[in-house]
């Protein structure tokens, strides 16, 4: 592999990481408050939320591009606090990213906060247990399946990402080129020896933290079992 | 001293009653589907009524005039259900201390003092269900009576003012139920808890032997001492039977 691939392949791994955390921060309160929060309009939170899951990821990263480009006030406004504009960078990449991903993190904590039995919310209420303890204390510990799945399914899905990335941040080397744009730029030179290598690259990635999940629920199914 | 004027719709369920229960310790008696658990759970601050008022000792708690509701974890007010909804991930030591968190128990940066106080409170709350030895056992090492000793020993940590049981002795055999009720009877009068007890058993009522408050489809149809109103109770329903008959 040539060094250039080493190059997005830590790129595609700082992107996931900084999304991935910032998707955790975002995505557990989120979580808790369409789970725990009464009144209709959660359920217009809860599609919002869900939206980057239908959307073509060109479609996202066109308006991503238009917002955060110099044609408007929010742009221009964010590249005179930053000391340059976010399309065609790396932290524009995160907020693409962020945006993209947000479903794969908070549809798994929704289902994983979501089945905790209420009698026990109810009790933590009773005990005095505020929103943050009660889901630090209560939702978390037993929905930890749930946050494991958001983690993986969030990383994963960055790393693979691809309509968004090339749209919002084109192909620089060292700032914005991950390496699913690699593997598109390798096959549009009919480099397929390398895309191949890539591809492989991006496949185990995946294979490993599935794997990684998998084992990790494996192991506490046997020792509920025991 | 408890006073409420409630009135609460849900589905077809319509609760509706007006109160003061001026005893320590009152039974809620009714059938299944009275309203008896909804009462609790209206009490506790987890659902709120449609119109109605709530106060406890002079403080009101809920008033929807005013669109009041003080949250369940400040009412002083705590709820054991029949279902004993134990912290699964947290030994039986750690789901008594969960309500702890007043000052003297999680004191500033949890002091050598908060904590020796925190560790009395557990002993002496799980002595008082008789469950020292299940301390460091998870809810899941735990039988359904033992899991419902827990569960009292979590909702009289906190030092209620209030506490209402929802079924709560089910689980435990007549023999066991019998002594834990007359201990947590004395405790309660000592600790001035008032208490509120709402059963569909009969011999429950009777054991506890205070006011009773009869409830029949969300309305209150009796108020008085136990053995007064259960007789009538059983008065009604054996004319109920005999009434085709004639």
């Amino acid at each position: 592999m040539s060094t250039m691939d080493w190059q997005a392949f830590a790129l595609s791994l700082r992107l996931a990481t900084v999304t991935t955390a910032i998707l955790l921060v975002i995505a557990v309160p989120l979580a808790a408050l369409i789970v725990l929060g009464r009144g209709r309009w959660l359920a217009a939170v809860e599609a919002l939320a869900a939206l980057p899951m239908v959307l073509p990821p060109t479609v996202l990263g066109f308006f991503l591009l238009v917002l955060l480009g110099p044609r408007t006030a929010f742009g221009r406004g964010i590249a005179a606090l930053l000391g340059h504009p976010l399309a065609f960078s790396f932290d524009g990449l995160v907020v693409g990213s962020v945006i993209y991903s947000l479903p794969f993190a908070v549809q798994p904590l929704v289902a994983g906060f979501a089945s905790v039995d209420t009698a026990l919310v109810d009790a933590a209420r009773l005990l005095g247990a505020g929103p943050v303890r009660l889901v630090s204390s209560i939702l978390i510990p037993l929905a930890r399946r749930s946050l494991l799945a958001a983690v993986v399914l969030s990383f994963l899905h960055t790393i693979g990402e691809f309509g968004v990335v090339l749209m919002l941040g084109g192909d620089i080397p060292g700032a914005t080129r991950t390496l699913s744009i690699v593997l598109y730029d390798q096959v549009e030179n009919f480099d397929y020896a390398a895309a191949g290598h890539t591809a492989l690259l991006l496949l185990g990635l995946s294979a490993l933290a599935l794997v990684a999940v998998y084992a990790t629920s494996q192991k506490r199914g046997s020792a509920r079992r025991a | 001293m408890l006073s409420f004027s409630l009135d609460s719709r849900r589905g077809s369920f319509h609760l509706q009653v007006e109160c003061t229960f001026a005893s320590d310790w009152t039974v809620v008696f009714g059938p299944s589907g009275a309203g008896k658990s909804t009462l609790l759970r209206l009490l506790a601050g987890l659902d709120h009524p449609t119109n109605g008022r709530i106060a406890l000792d002079g403080r009101t708690l809920t008033e929807t005039a005013g669109g009041l509701r003080v949250p369940p974890g400040h009412r002083q007010t705590s709820l054991v259900s029949q279902q004993p909804a134990l912290f699964p991930h947290l030994t039986a030591a750690a789901n008594v201390a969960y309500g702890l968190r007043s000052p003297k128990y999680s004191g500033p940066g949890y002091s050598g003092i908060a904590r020796a106080a925190r560790a009395r409170r557990i002993d002496e709350m799980l002595d008082l269900v008789g469950a020292t030895e299940l301390a460091a056992r998870r809810p899941q090492d735990l039988s359904g009576g033992q899991a419902q000793r827990v569960a009292l020993a979590r909702a009289l940590a906190p030092a209620p003012r209030l506490l209402l049981l929802d079924e709560p002795f089910s689980a435990l055999d007549g023999v066991a139920s019998d002594a834990l009720l007359v201990r947590l009877q004395n405790w309660l009068r000592e600790s001035k808890v008032q208490t509120v007890v709402a059963t569909h058993d009969a011999t429950d009522a009777l054991a506890i032997s205070a006011e009773v408050l009869l409830l029949r489809d969300g309305r209150l149809t009796a108020l008085g001492p136990a053995a007064q109103v259960l007789a009538s109770e059983r008065a009604r329903l054996l004319g109920r039977l005999q009434a085709p008959l004639s």
